[in-house]
């Protein structure tokens, strides 16, 4: 597990994160490291916890032992000595600024146009001046490859649209971390290309990103660390090319020979 | 040789008899008649029923009208003279604005209350349980009494420690002028009403929308103002339009502690001249008014947050029928389009 140079302290610690639903366990003791610039693909059956991993990293969902570490800053506790006390909502907010979320539904606010969602943030979280903000918004939409589309609403965009705006939106906090959960499964097969496309780009480009996905070929051209859960343990992590070509682990395999 | 389709390649268009050469493939089954089908022209279902209760309908409205026209015993004369009387525009004046500020401070009070029914605060979600149940328990009528008979209840307040000592008290006779209670007692049953709606409204809103706003660092303020709040009107709105009409009737019940509203005032008139058929009719005239125009305004509110929902993409604009269209296409008879006939029918 633990990989390489130790020098430089990575980005997101994850120790010993446990977290369970009414009695059922579904994070089992999770450590995982990654390193700035580093793109993590979390891969494994459903309900082998995967999003909950990723919920946890920015505190949507609060875990039962363990501890997220982004930064150096323990993500929605504080240590007292001995104990972990949970912050204020103001303070996780505050946290939450620095990492960003695609969601697999998108989850692009129905009511407020294309420019709106992607500027209303960073003018009221991060105090950005509105004109800035939508300049701003518009160099990313020309990033995501949707100049011209400031003044459309969500519903009248492709899902494939919707969800290059979500990313805008997202990078629009300028985030030092962005996660993913599932930004494709929602998405028609002949949209699914645009979306990876412009998540390789930001992965070339040097973001940190963790990505829970089911596209094995993503994981494999993009991917630095492919990390393979079951029953929420890790019980696979390494580079793709050894993870995704001879996995060790049996449930890691048929998993693998499934979905190909 | 084995399939069965009518259509043919792309050139579906009844008009020319000879269809361009056919793509490459095999060859389409062609059964006898297939020319005729082709050439057929496409006939909509007929309603007749419709247009025999329009008919019927036309009839016992025209006279429905005469009736009401003719009828002499309706005094249309009296009526007209007492119309815009000077005690009738006052009481209609204290309609309006009783109406308004009550509806206006009960929805402030209830959007408050719903966010606390919904607050992860146990305490707070008792409380306003609380509120609810027992708001919606008293009768307004009783209610305007108890706040108008206060002082008979507790003729004395006092601040101080409970079960301690006082620091200061005051008398409270006339705390409670009649349209204070009135204001009181009634934003208090609105807002428990209202809460409710608004709750369901909230309640409509995917949770997905919250979880997007918190990773983006909205503080639960922010959240709740400009992500789920505009999203859960369109939801809202309709049973408010519905409580706020009913409030404008409802706010008559003033008149049992003696404030005189649209229907008070007229009611004061024909106790002394017995004109009690023509002056009840102002009243309704004028209830009918309001109505009327809050209706119009209804769908006006309705339209506006309802933008971003349509796919059609003239810039995010509602769909484009407006007021008269929709009255229109809802009328037997007139203006019936074949859109209409899609969307309303």
């Amino acid at each position: 597990m633990s990989a390489g140079k130790s020098g430089q302290r990575p980005l997101v610690r994850v120790r010993g994160l446990r977290k369970s639903y009414g009695g059922t366990l579904v994070l089992d003791g999770i450590d995982l490291d990654v390193r700035e610039g580093e793109v993590t693909v979390l891969l494994g059956p459903s309900g082998s916890g995967k999003s909950t991993l990723l919920r946890c990293v920015n505190h949507l969902e609060k875990p039962d032992g363990g501890f997220v570490e982004i930064d150096g800053e323990i993500v929605g506790y504080r240590q007292d000595g001995a104990r972990l006390r949970e912050l204020r909502p103001r303070l996780v907010t505050r946290q939450r600024a620095h990492v960003g979320m695609v969601f697999q539904q998108f989850n692009l606010f129905p009511h407020m146009t294309v420019l709106e969602n992607i500027t209303d943030a960073p003018v009221a979280v991060r105090g950005l001046p509105r004109k800035q903000a939508v300049a701003h918004a518009r160099e990313l939409l020309a990033r995501v490859g949707l100049d011209g589309r400031e003044d459309s609403y969500p519903r009248q965009m492709s899902g494939g649209q919707q969800q290059r705006v979500a990313i805008a939106r997202a990078l629009a906090m300028e985030p030092r971390l962005l996660l993913f959960d599932e930004p494709t499964s929602a998405l028609d097969p002949e949209l699914v290309g645009e979306v990876l496309n412009v998540m390789q780009d930001l992965a070339t480009s040097g973001m940190t990103m963790i990505v829970v996905t089911h596209e094995i070929g993503f994981a494999r051209k993009v991917a630095d660390t492919v990390v393979f859960l079951d029953g929420g343990r890790i019980v696979e992590t390494g580079p793709p090319a050894d993870v995704l070509t001879a996995p060790r682990h049996e449930r890691a395999r048929a998993f693998l020979t499934a979905v190909l | 040789m084995t399939q069965h389709d009518l259509s043919g390649p792309a050139t579906a268009a009844p008009g020319p008899p000879d269809p361009a050469p056919p793509p490459p493939g095999p060859a389409l089954h062609t059964a006898a008649g297939d020319k005729e089908l082709l050439s057929a022209r496409l006939v909509p279902l007929r309603h007749p029923g419709q247009w025999a209760s329009a008919a019927a309908l036309s009839v016992l409205f025209a006279m429905l009208v005469n009736t009401i026209v003719t009828n002499r015993r309706f005094q249309w004369d009296v009526v007209g003279d007492y119309f815009v009387r000077g005690s009738i525009m006052h009481g209609l004046e204290l309609t309006l604005w009783l109406t308004a500020a009550v509806m206006a401070s009960g929805y402030l009070l209830g959007i408050g209350v719903a966010a606390m029914r919904l607050s992860h605060n146990p305490v707070l979600r008792g409380l306003a349980f609380g509120f609810v149940w027992l708001l919606r328990s008293v009768p307004p009528l009783v209610q305007l009494l108890f706040w108008y008979e206060l002082a008979s209840l507790y003729p004395r307040l006092s601040v101080g420690v409970p079960f301690g000592p006082e620091f200061a008290h005051f008398k409270t006779a006339h705390l409670f002028s009649g349209i204070l209670a009135a204001y009181v007692g009634l934003t208090l049953d609105v807002a428990a009403f209202s809460s409710e709606i608004v709750r369901g409204g909230l309640l409509a809103v995917d949770p997905g929308q919250r979880e997007a706003a918190r990773a983006l660092g909205m503080g639960d303020g922010r959240i709740f103002r400009r992500i789920v709040l505009p999203q859960a009107m369109p939801a809202i709105v309709p049973a408010s339009g519905n409580l706020l009409i009913g409030m404008l009737k409802a706010t008559s019940i003033v008149s049992v502690i003696a404030v005189q509203d649209l229907l008070y005032s007229t009611q004061l008139i024909y106790t002394q001249n017995f004109l009690i058929m023509p002056l009840l009719m102002v009243a309704t005239i004028w209830y009918i008014i309001l109505t009327t125009l809050l209706s119009v305004g209804q769908f006006y509110v309705e339209r506006y947050y309802a933008r971003g929902s349509g796919r059609d993409s003239r810039a995010g604009r509602p769909p484009a029928r407006g007021l008269w269209q929709i009255a229109r296409g809802n009328l037997p008879l007139f203006g019936r389009t074949r859109t209409d006939l899609a969307g309303l029918s």
